[in-house]
């Protein structure tokens, strides 16, 4: 039963399809086109800051609506008797089952001037509001995208919260307020971390969202890596370097939202 | 309940089918061709032809229209894999990535000399594209390709500004309307950097070409200065955008100016008189193509003079094809848009390639005004880095006082 | 429990609200005459029948479907081994493996395409002659399916009664028919999890592939990709109706069978 044995295939794929490549990145950064060591690369993602900034900040704002959008809905689907949170969290997930360029492309259509929204407002006499080619709909974009990551990390942590704990609390005195504070937050914490990393990850390194939703003027710098690689400004090498960088920032990101969460058991929460 | 489940699919295959039976296909793919025999040489040996071509740049069977990719594969058994790029430099930096091998290309004029520069074409054997004949002699031996050795022109085109004229009700004269105030928010913009730099540096009156790194910076600052007006920075999404209305103003190429008026005629297009850009798309075969003869065949078909005028009434480019020309209707044939008149081609300079260091400098400059903002704080991300590191700290720190409280009780 | 309130449904209702928009405009503009996203000019089925007759559309639809499917089936043979590995593992070295099997998850998946694309063009240059395409495409699918196979098989294992399997052997079986009558029916749950995780994540990748697929091998996000470049044809809004149609379908099957067995577990129960 104790055989490591089982594992070796994968971890001869892992070395092969997870560690070289990313060897090959670093590589790539500290390379010139001919293949000698520089630090060019690395010293002229210094001139991209703004726009990695542009990344983190907007990332951010996304990831902190999707919390407080979702927290709400999470504990009130945990609430609900179980064949209600059953269908609650299918119309969850049903979205994520249909290709995110189609739903960010119907975004476009609802965002436009001409748009859905923008005509019905019309229809009670207000607008016409610029919201497509904004940072405001770059947001958006990331917020509807990545909500459902949010939503379902925290509904499972809460469906574990027993009710008998918040009536205990209650009996003890606690107003809602109380009970949020100090009973179903800190209990809810390991979801908000995960929650927190599964949205804030992707956000930061998009590179559709802002194209289609920012009208190719608010770049991220997901965007920037793909111009390096397969687009205009072709530079493998430079796109090493500032895929390097996104990564090492992000690792420092969720070393931070870490810190918050001290318990164990993470792994079964990231599924 | 698992039977029900398969009884429900097999309800939805039988009506799927029904659908596809039911109705006829509705493209053409009838055309005459030239010489039929030369066609049948690769007839059943299972050849596939990897074809990269621009967005919305052949007939492709919609409204009627001729099938091209279909008419071929019926004519000669060659399947053709048919994907599209939509600048220059994507193709470029596509087939440098070394991930793609294709059989036929159809850059324009300037990405062609840099790729021969480069040694990324593969010499065409015209004996293979008799169909080369019906190319008018003033496309033959350009610029770009001074020898002919590389290249078959496809059609040419040139550059202006497609404006709406519910929304635009001066003439537009100037590229100067690009930069109007009056128009902020109304205005698309080229998503490529020659395109973009090259309608700032005719606004300068500098050369579409010039290598000085001042002009080019000057150039840059105009883009920038321009940059809160642009709504969008676009390539084909113009379509939609001018199409519905969302945009009063938008650069682009006279071919698809043209298909954009047919369907909306509140649309008008127009070539400013500081000049323009003249360009010309060949189609080429690149270095490691897995089927050098068939793309031959392809090129010669596309060089057809039906198949040529099909494309053209299409997507409404200029034609380089005389016998094509012969075949286009009245409207088409006369339209002062495609075949503009000579003071305009006078003024029209073509792209040439520019040297490695100013390719260089042109993206870095581009990439710069993409990613120029000017409501950005240099001093809040370091702060707020800052901030978040500091809090993390604080956290700890009260947990491990909270902890050791704990352990005094 | 206290009854909910009314502004906690209404706020359910608003969030599914946020969630559907954009897919009912998706759905009825599947059914617009106009071919242009800006007008609505009738009522037409037409899409549905072109969308059939669009080589282009169906082709990359069924890629798609070969390349999930090959995918999520080797990642979970491949996650499933290498979990009953590395649950056997000793403390730190399962710490390395498991940090390393994060990475596809964590790392941004830009990072991950393009680190695969470094692979393949840098294998390219050595190996000499072969294409990005289907087989470039399935190895960088296997590699990202087949942590959430682990992931998900792994806690199930740790669940599992050690004991059971010891039991079984001393009861006269043969290790292997121990393994395949204790250990997977065991971890089954946890399997089917992980590969209907891996098929999803195939299914919608767009990322990875769109830096790995090369030229002559395109999946359906990919091909939709290039679509909203320009027009997105009005097909697309027909396939994606359908496909939600289809997903609605399966969910409800399975959410209603569900719901019935736990029914009749509760009866048994009380009866019982």
């Amino acid at each position: 039963m104790r055989s490591k044995a089982a594992s070796i295939p994968y971890l001869i794929w892992m070395v092969l399809f997870t560690v070289i490549p990313l060897g090959l990145v670093v590589f790539f950064a500290f390379t010139d086109t001919s293949g000698n060591f520089t630090i060019a690369n690395i010293s002229q993602v210094g001139q991209y800051m703004p726009v990695l900034m542009r990344s983190i900040w907007l990332s951010l704002i996304a990831t902190v609506i999707c919390l407080v959008v979702a927290y709400p809905l999470a504990y009130i689907m945990s609430r609900r008797k179980s064949y209600q949170q059953r269908t609650l969290l299918m119309l969850v997930m049903l979205p994520m089952w249909m290709n995110f360029l189609l739903r960010t492309y119907a975004w476009m259509t609802l965002l436009e001037r001409n748009g859905v929204i923008n005509r019905l407002l019309g229809l009670i006499g207000l607008g016409p509001f610029e919201m497509i080619n904004t940072q405001g709909a770059v947001v958006l974009g990331m917020v509807y995208n990545y909500l459902p990551f949010m939503i379902i990390p925290l509904y499972t942590i809460m469906t574990k919260i027993d009710n008998s704990v918040i009536e205990a609390a209650q009996d003890l005195g606690a107003n809602t307020g109380n009970v949020f504070a100090r009973v179903i937050i800190p209990l809810s914490v390991p979801g908000i971390t995960t929650g927190i990393t599964m949205v804030f990850v992707p956000a930061v390194s998009t590179f559709i969202i802002s194209r289609m939703l920012g009208g190719g003027s608010n770049l991220l710098i997901g965007d920037l890596i793909d111009m390096q690689f397969l687009g205009a400004a072709y530079n493998p090498n430079l796109g090493s370097a500032i895929s390097l960088v996104l990564m090492v920032v992000i690792l420092i990101c969720m070393s931070v939202t870490n810190q918050f969460d001290s318990s164990e058991g993470r792994e079964e929460m990231m599924v | 309940m698992k039977k029900r489940l398969k009884r429900l699919l097999a309800c939805t295959l039988a009506l799927a089918l029904t659908v596809i039976c039911a109705s006829p296909a509705m493209a053409t793919t009838e055309v005459e061709v030239t010489d039929p025999d030369y066609y049948t040489k690769f007839q059943g040996q299972n050849i596939t032809l990897n074809v990269y071509n621009w967005g919305e740049y052949i007939s492709d069977g919609s409204d009627d229209s001729l099938d091209v990719n279909k008419a071929f594969e019926e004519l000669t058994g060659i399947k053709v894999n048919y994907t599209t790029f939509d600048t220059n430099e994507s193709l470029y930096a596509k087939l440098r990535s070394g991930g793609a091998s294709y059989d036929i290309i159809i850059p324009s004029d300037y990405m062609v000399s840099k790729m021969i520069q480069e040694d990324m074409l593969e010499k065409l054997d015209f004996s293979q594209i008799p169909n080369f004949q019906y190319i008018d002699e003033s496309y033959v031996n350009p610029d770009y390709d001074p020898t002919n050795e590389y290249s078959v022109p496809y059609t040419w085109g040139t550059v202006g500004i497609i404006y709406n004229t519910n929304l635009v009700t001066e003439p537009v004269t100037s590229w100067d309307i690009l930069w109007d105030e009056d128009y902020a928010g109304d205005i698309l913009m080229f998503s490529n950097s020659r395109d973009a730099f090259g309608i700032a540096l005719k606004k300068l009156g500098y050369s579409m070409n010039t290598e000085d790194p001042d002009e080019l910076q000057e150039a840059a600052d105009l883009l920038k200065e321009q940059k809160p007006l642009v709504q969008a920075y676009v390539m084909d999404q113009i379509f939609d955008k001018m199409q519905g209305g969302e945009a009063a103003l938008a650069p682009y190429y006279a071919g698809d100016a043209l298909t954009m008026i047919a369907d909306s005629p509140e649309l008008a297009f127009a070539v400013p008189e500081e000049g323009t850009n003249i360009f010309f798309d060949a189609i080429c075969i690149p270095k490691g193509a897995k089927n050098v003869e068939a793309a031959h065949m392809y090129i010669n078909f596309l060089c057809e003079p039906e198949v040529a005028a099909a494309n053209i009434e299409y997507i409404c480019y200029s034609t380089p094809n005389s016998a094509a020309y012969e075949l286009l209707d009245e409207e088409t044939a006369n339209s002062p848009i495609s075949y503009p008149p000579q003071e305009i081609l006078d003024k029209a300079e073509a792209f040439v390639n520019l040297s490695e260091d100013t390719n260089l400098l042109l993206e870095s400059l581009w990439t710069e005004v993409l990613t120029d903002d000017q409501s950005y704080n240099t001093w809040a991300m370091p702060l707020f880095l800052a901030a978040g590191i500091l809090f993390s700290i604080g956290v700890n720190v009260a947990r491990r006082i909270r902890k050791k409280k704990e352990q005094m009780y | 429990m206290r009854k909910e309130r009314w502004y906690s449904k209404l706020y359910v209702w608003v969030v599914m609200l946020f969630l559907y928009a954009p897919i009912f405009v998706l759905i009825a503009y599947s059914f617009n005459a106009n071919k242009s996203r800006g007008k609505w000019t009738g009522f037409t089925l037409n899409w549905y029948n072109e969308l059939f007759h669009n080589e282009l559309i169906i082709q990359s639809l069924i890629n798609t479907l070969i390349v999930a499917l090959f995918a999520s089936v080797i990642a979970t043979v491949l996650g499933t081994a290498a979990a009953l590995g590395i649950n056997g593992m000793k403390k730190r070295s399962r710490a390395l493996v498991m940090n390393l099997t994060y990475m596809p998850i964590i790392n941004p998946e830009i990072v991950t395409g393009v680190s695969l694309m470094l692979l393949f063009v840098s294998a390219r240059a050595i190996l000499g002659e072969f294409e990005l395409g289907f087989v470039t495409l399935l190895l960088a699918h296997i590699s990202f399916c087949t942590p959430y196979v682990i992931l998900n098989v792994l806690p199930k294992l740790r669940q599992m009664d050690r004991f059971t399997y010891e039991a079984a052997l001393d009861l006269g079986c043969s290790p292997r028919m121990a393994f395949f009558k204790v250990v997977i029916p065991e971890i089954m749950p946890g399997i089917t999890a992980g590969f209907l995780m891996a098929l999803t994540y195939s299914v919608d990748d767009f990322i990875i592939s769109y830096f790995n697929s090369g030229s002559s091998f395109q999946t359906l996000p990919i091909t939709i990709y290039s679509m909203t470049r320009k027009r997105l044809s009005p097909e697309i809004n027909a396939l994606s109706t359908i496909i939600f149609a289809v997903i609605l379908l399966i969910l409800l099957l399975v959410n209603i069978n569900g719901s019935r067995k736990e029914r009749a577990a509760t009866k048994r129960r009380v009866e019982g």
